[in-house]
């Protein structure tokens, strides 16, 4: 059970909560307090919209432990309206094949188990395709 | 800086190993190295390992190695840099013995991967990424390298099965070594039929995670034995660069940056310039790094590397041979031992003991690890001592 080290992320999970730097503007996910790009202090809470595209993707067949039921999944990179570039999985596909520039949103869906069919479900950020 | 050169060399075989333990594997290579030094007595030993308190439940490796190979009470710790956790180790021996604080150091990397089987290794691998923001995703380095591909066919005019040659060189070296896991030659046909992995990498992009130990006796000059056995090697240069852990968090993620700033210090650490260099222990973890590793050190123009290859570049006759001994993909890629056989492979080639695979005159070697997408990436140049 890894409860607090999820727990303390549900900000960002939930929410795309990043940050923007107040010296030079640039938005920041996921946080870290020290602007990449000036290297200023940044802490100041910034919410996505979600929104982007797709800037590269792949298909995971051979999956790590806690994500073998999900197997075959689809992982992408995806480059938000606002500049930095994410990790997630896309999801809601159905026969739409994806394709790199493929505008997407954000959704909340459930990531992975914790443990056994008693363990926590831990849920965050994957995105579909957009929807208009 | 005071001279270092690699007084000694050991390794085992690479593949899986069902019936050796971790501690053996690296004893053994630490015996083979101390042997081939002549019998010197190290007085501090880096260990390189990326995954032993995850696989094989065993974290405080330094010392374990050091007792077992009965050296007890020597300095003794381990380095961690994911893929390049061997390179790290030498980097740390190599500053040991160049800062006069260790006369002989011994540099040891061993991986083992085969305590365990299937997912359990991926969910392993996967904590050398960002585990809060990429391994929760589901995201593994293999993913990570088929997304680059994926992006690199977009942004580059890279042919279907354009980089089959990195591949098909490797195993064609691979045949020459009697360490490398894989000792035949891989016919076009049978790559380009190989099972999907991570569209678009397929199965013989990937080097295969393999058990092995391989290991350095480092000192200066002066402290050799008087009737030392080989051509002395000299490590000319070492340099090891960051760059952002997660692959995300890049502005262009195509472009190894640490990958070309580790090789940029350590050409200009050594005095050399790239036509001086012999040959390139690349990090083919995947053959889409190869590309990558060939582009980032400067041998090839942005989106280019795969030419290289397709060219004929890189074999032993080539102009810049690379995996000289099959590289990670056919001798096999030990985790954080790669960077340990990177140099034993070099140091073979500089003292004129590669066998069948002799670059003939080599001089200088450049050789580079890489801990995930070169979010480390840790460079040594090696050349024969005048």
């Amino acid at each position: 059970m890894e409860i607090p080290r999820h727990w303390r992320l549900k900000q960002q999970r939930y929410s795309l909560v990043g940050e923007i730097c107040p010296h030079c503007q640039v938005k920041i996910f996921p946080p870290r307090d020290v602007c990449p790009n000036c290297g200023g202090e940044a802490n100041t809470p910034y919410t996505f919209s979600g929104r982007g595209e797709v800037y590269s993707y792949t298909t995971i067949y051979e999956a790590p432990a806690g994500f073998e039921d999900k197997a075959p999944y689809t992982v992408a990179l995806v480059k938000l309206d606002e500049g930095p570039l994410v990790t997630a999985q896309l999801t809601d596909l159905g026969d739409t094949p994806v394709e790199i520039g493929m505008p997407v949103e954000m959704v909340t869906r459930r990531l992975r188990q914790d443990g056994d069919e008693r363990g926590m479900l831990i849920y965050g950020y994957k995105f579909r395709p957009a929807m208009n | 800086m005071t001279d270092v050169v690699i007084a000694g060399i050991g390794q085992t075989r690479v593949g899986e190993f069902w019936d050796i333990s971790l501690r053996s594997l690296a004893v053994r290579a630490i015996l083979a190295a101390i042997k081939d030094s002549g019998g010197l007595r190290p007085q501090a030993l880096y260990a390189g390992n990326m995954l032993a308190a995850n696989l094989s439940r065993q974290a405080h490796l330094g010392t374990l190695l050091a007792d077992f190979s009965g050296l007890v009470g020597i300095e003794a710790e381990t380095l961690e840099a994911a893929g390049a956790s061997g390179a790290a180790a030498l980097r740390q021996g190599y500053l040991a013995v160049a800062s006069g604080l260790v006369d002989v150091a011994l540099v040891v990397g061993v991986e083992k991967y085969t305590d365990v089987i299937g997912p359990e290794i991926e969910a392993a691998l996967a904590t050398t990424t960002d585990s809060d923001f990429e391994a929760i995703h589901g995201l593994t380095p293999t993913s990570q390298a088929a997304l680059l591909m994926r992006r690199y066919q977009h942004e580059f005019d890279l042919p279907p099965n354009g980089l089959a040659e990195f591949v098909l060189t490797a195993h064609a070296n691979g045949a020459g070594n009697p360490n490398a896991m894989y000792r035949k030659p891989l016919s076009r046909e049978a790559y380009q039929k190989a099972e999907m992995v991570s569209e678009p990498l397929t199965l013989f992009d990937i080097a295969p995670n393999a058990d092995g130990a391989a290991a350095l006796i480092l000192t200066r000059p002066n402290l050799l034995p008087k009737d030392f056995a080989h051509p002395l090697v000299r490590i000319a240069a070492s340099a090891s660069v960051s760059d952002t852990l997660g692959l995300h968090n890049r502005p262009e993620p195509l472009w190894f940056a640490a990958a070309q700033a580790s090789v940029e210090q350590a050409l200009k650490k050594a005095g050399l310039s790239r036509e001086q260099i012999d040959l390139f222990e690349y990090y083919d973890a995947y053959s889409i790094y190869a590309a990558l590793s060939l582009e980032a050190a400067g041998f090839a123009a942005r989106g280019q590397g795969w030419k290289l290859a397709a060219e004929g570049a890189i074999g032993l006759q080539g102009k810049i041979p690379c995996a000289t001994m099959g590289g990670l993909k056919a001798r096999g890629n030990p985790g954080g031992a790669t960077g340990v056989y990177q140099a034993v492979e070099a140091t073979l080639q500089l003292r004129g003991q590669a066998g069948p695979n002799q670059i003939p005159k080599a001089r200088c070697a450049l050789i580079q690890a890489l801990g995930g997408p070169a979010a480390t990436a840790v460079t040594h140049v090696l050349t024969v001592a005048s």
